[in-house]
């Protein structure tokens, strides 16, 4: 019991430290008060270059004026630790990742994102081929008199205001280049503009944090599994052992209680697919609420869970039977004016479903993820963005109890969401192989 | 610091989809080929044959309750069997005892018969003899006797030898 509480103290004071060790960070790190640039206009309606050279500094840096500065907004915060990078970023050190970058009027750019010498915001201030790294993300100036190659460009980007088409306004990063500032785009997102992104000038193939955390996670799975059926294999006849006795409970968990309730005589056919699904999640699950290591959001990003909602609903209807499609596309045993009603609902349904599993693993993540940044989030609050340390040490007290419990449910939830993916892709597929028994 | 406020996990992007794809493919065929079948199919193994030692114990078990019983029986009969045979050997030997007890007897009787036998009769032939000899004499001693007296008289010396011959020693 004693082991316990000392090591519980040991974590918690390791965590404010840690935390306060953070805390410091935009004191240092940020920019002096005395270097900021002055305080620049907000330019509306505008997202075309603008002319600074008023100001007449000739300075990379100080040539587009005064970066306006910003409150600390724990909303954003937690979006851009959320966020997919270019970068790797693990405490103080960032790993370059190698750029997979395509641009249809320029074609392909491969290079290491350390060329962009990022800071420890993740601004670089290289422009490559007219790519830019902003807060870690590949960004591309399309105006065509930016220059190609590799340029020096302002140290920090520029952000503005600046109004859509629709109206609205929308926040945008500006590059400053000889005194110019030039719009920089997002990357091309499959969207379809409904979340704020769409088809912009260019494509991202990047092996980016969320890509490397899941080759990793790939490897790591592999290596695991492989070792194991090995172990089956040469160790036949014995008692499991060590890796192969710690995962074996979780296989036969998912094979007896998911795979062979739902999937009938035809769990073997299907054992794959449901176990690839289990762990892979979990594995991406677990990798991303290791603290320290990056923290990489990888189930909680959209894409991920399209892609395997995607790739279920694929597996769903191709082995649906013609049972299945008869109960979806003209009911049997019920009135023909019920059937009119039903069909487009049933239709309608297959579509869901696989949205309601990418929805669901996405907003469990993404939530857990932003839950703790905000916690950690709200020192630099009760601080006041770091002026008052005395409340920042006590709010660290409290935000690590709070993140530590947080921690504790994520776990539980990595594990639930993993299995609630799996166990319904097995009762959409058990349902689509179900034999007529009336 | 400065951030965009800018969801972008939401925002599916083309290269997470394409790596994504890519990597769960690879691992869904890859991994599901050479470790989740194989596993699967150990586990499967394993189950029948703990299942089949299971029953197989069983069975040992039940066959193993059945030999016991059998020895037992078996010991049961060959103790019995033992006592019987022990009985019967003594009962013989007693038996042979008393056989030979009675046969002795009857062989010592037969010799004491048979010696009584013997002695009476030597003892007739020697009376005999005796009632010989004693006539004899008695005839001598009568002839002489009577070649005194009578001489030659048949007529006493018949009457001599009836009363030799009335003579009888006990």
């Amino acid at each position: 019991m004693h082991r316990y509480i000392l090591s519980f103290i040991f974590l918690l004071c390791f965590s404010v430290f840690a935390i306060s060790q953070n805390e410091h960070e935009p004191q240092n790190g940020g920019q002096p008060a005395g270097e900021q640039p002055a305080n620049m206009e907000e330019q509306h309606g505008d997202p075309g270059v603008i002319d600074h050279q008023a100001h007449g500094e000739a300075s990379h840096d100080a040539g587009c004026g005064e970066q306006a500065e910003h409150e600390f907004d724990p909303g954003a915060t937690a979006f851009h630790h959320i966020a997919d990078q270019n970068i790797y970023s693990i405490g103080p050190w960032s790993l370059p990742l190698p750029c997979f970058l395509y641009a249809p009027d320029h074609g392909w750019s491969v290079f290491s994102s350390g060329k962009f010498h990022a800071d420890a915001h993740g601004n670089g201030h290289v422009a490559i081929d007219k790519y830019v790294l902003v807060e870690g993300m590949v960004q591309r100036i399309a105006d065509p008199s930016f220059p190609d190659g590799e340029v020096e460009v302002a140290h920090h980007p520029y952000f503005q205001k600046v109004k859509k088409e629709d109206g609205s306004e929308k926040e945008a990063a500006f590059i400053c280049y000889e005194s110019k500032l030039y719009p920089a785009e997002d990357r091309s997102t499959a969207d379809g503009g409904l979340f704020g992104g769409g088809i912009t000038s260019f494509y991202d193939f990047s092996l980016t944090k969320n890509v490397t955390s899941m080759i990793f996670i790939f490897a790591l799975l592999s290596w695991m599994f492989l070792s194991i059926a090995k172990a089956y294999k040469t160790r036949d006849g014995m008692a499991p052992k060590g890796v192969q006795g710690f995962i074996e409970p979780i296989f036969l968990f998912i094979q007896d209680e998911v795979a062979k309730p739902f999937l009938g005589h035809k769990w073997e056919q299907y054992l794959p697919f449901l176990m690839a699904l289990f762990f892979f999640i979990l594995g991406l699950n677990l990798f991303g609420q290791i603290p320290f290591l990056g923290g990489s959001n990888v189930s909680g990003n959209l894409a991920v869970t399209m892609v395997l909602a995607i790739i279920t609903f694929l597996v769903v209807n191709l082995s649906g039977n013609k049972n299945y499609w008869e109960h979806i596309l003209w009911m049997p045993g019920v009135p023909a004016w019920v059937k009119v009603i039903l069909t487009p609902v049933e239709l309608l349904g297959v579509f869901i479903k696989p949205m309601t599993l990418m929805l669901r693993l996405f907003a469990n993540i993404t939530a857990g993820h932003m839950v703790m940044v905000i916690f950690v989030s709200l020192i630099f609050v009760f601080s006041n963005n770091g002026l008052n340390v005395g409340a920042g040490y006590g709010t660290a007290v409290g935000s690590t109890l709070l993140t530590l419990f947080m921690m504790t449910i994520e776990l539980l939830v990595a594990f639930i969401q993993a299995f609630v993916f799996t166990i319904l892709t097995a009762s959409y597929i058990g349902a689509a192989t179900e034999e007529a028994h009336h | 610091m400065i951030f965009l406020i800018d969801f972008t996990p939401i925002k599916p992007d083309f290269g997470l989809i394409f790596w994504t794809t890519i990597i769960f493919l690879i691992f869904w065929l890859m991994i599901g080929k050479f470790a989740f079948r194989p596993i699967a199919a150990a586990l499967k193994k394993r189950e029948s044959d703990i299942q089949g030692s299971l029953d197989e114990a069983k069975r040992v078990r039940q066959e193993m309750a059945n030999l016991k019983a059998e020895n037992e029986a078996l010991l049961v009969q060959a103790r019995e069997e033992r006592a019987h045979i022990l009985k019967e050997a003594k009962d013989a030997g007693n038996k042979l005892v008393e056989e030979a007890k009675i046969k002795a007897k009857e062989e010592a009787q037969k010799i004491v018969a048979s010696a009584k036998e013997q002695i009476e009769n030597q003892k007739m032939a020697a009376i005999t003899d005796l009632k010989n000899q004693v006539g004899a004499i008695s005839l001598e001693i009568a002839e002489k006797v009577i070649r005194k007296e009578l001489k030659g008289n048949a007529e006493h010396e018949a009457f001599v030898n009836g009363l030799v011959k009335e003579i009888k020693l006990n």
